[in-house]
């Protein structure tokens, strides 16, 4: 089997070359939570989540600071905003927004019978230097609102 | 709540522990399936349910069998520091790091 790629060791490396002191520090879980899934998956609503930002860059307050931000899955948007995200832009493009946030798969399988359904909006998560504002202020906010579009899983795709 | 990720950095994401990660071995940005490939798509979407429903316990990591669909040439390219590019970083960081001290200095 092909090697996967090591991204923390590249990201070490590119951060020295810049110059930087001290390596990053991933977050990390001490005890991994899990839910189970409490109804049949085929009567299951599901909320997506994305990294990316909307198109207007809607998701900016007055300072500049991304927040989270939802979008209607219909009619999907054609595409999403992710030039200021670190992914391969030499290797791939994001121009097929389902290539990232699958919205029509998801539907095609509700319309198969396998799931339930595809929650109302999907919720666009910014991706923080600050583990504290993920963890403290965004993180609460993207599950109050799965939880207020009756979402019984969601399914998070970041790039 | 449940949840299921679909990601392309399987270090990163097993390394941060999640309780159910669907891995697709594709370059970043991509992670439910090549552009304008709406069969691999599907399957992959597919994957991302099943493990949903069928995990019973947290960090249970599935890797998909869908494939890339051309050669392996991007696997070393993202994030490479190449000697040649060792000069320019350094003065890119200098100049971040002066611009972030600018950013704090009270006016």
């Amino acid at each position: 089997m092909t090697e996967t790629v090591r991204y923390m060791d590249r990201t070490r490396d590119y951060y020295r070359a810049l110059g930087y002191p001290s390596d990053y520090v991933w977050s990390r879980f001490d005890t991994v939570p899990f839910a189970p899934l409490t109804k049949p998956l085929s009567e299951a609503t599901i909320g997506l989540v994305t990294t990316a930002s909307p198109p207007d860059l809607g998701n900016r307050d007055a300072s500049g600071k991304r927040q989270v931000w939802s979008g209607a899955v219909s009619p999907a948007p054609a595409k999403l905003f992710t030039d200021n995200l670190a992914w391969d832009k030499e290797s791939t493009h994001t121009d097929d927004r389902s290539s990232f946030l699958p919205i029509e798969a998801i539907q095609h399988w509700a319309a198969e019978g396998l799931v339930g359904g595809v929650a109302a909006r999907f919720h666009g998560v910014p991706t923080e230097y600050s583990q504290r504002k993920t963890i403290e202020i965004d993180a609460p906010q993207v599950l109050e609102r799965l939880r207020a579009d009756c979402a019984d899983a969601a399914l998070l795709s970041p790039l | 709540m449940p949840t299921v990720i679909v990601g392309s950095a399987l270090d990163i994401v097993e390394y941060c522990g999640v309780p159910r990660f669907l891995f697709t071995d594709f370059p970043l940005g991509n992670p439910c399936g090549p552009p304008w490939r709406q069969d691999l798509q599907r399957t992959i979407a597919g994957q991302a349910l099943a493990l949903l429903r069928d995990a019973d316990a947290p960090s249970t990591t599935w890797r998909s069998d869908v494939l890339w669909p051309s050669d392996d040439d991007w696997r070393p390219r993202y994030g490479r520091v190449k000697p040649e590019d060792v000069e320019r970083l350094r003065a890119v960081g200098e100049e971040r790091r002066r611009t972030q001290a600018q950013a704090r200095t009270p006016e």
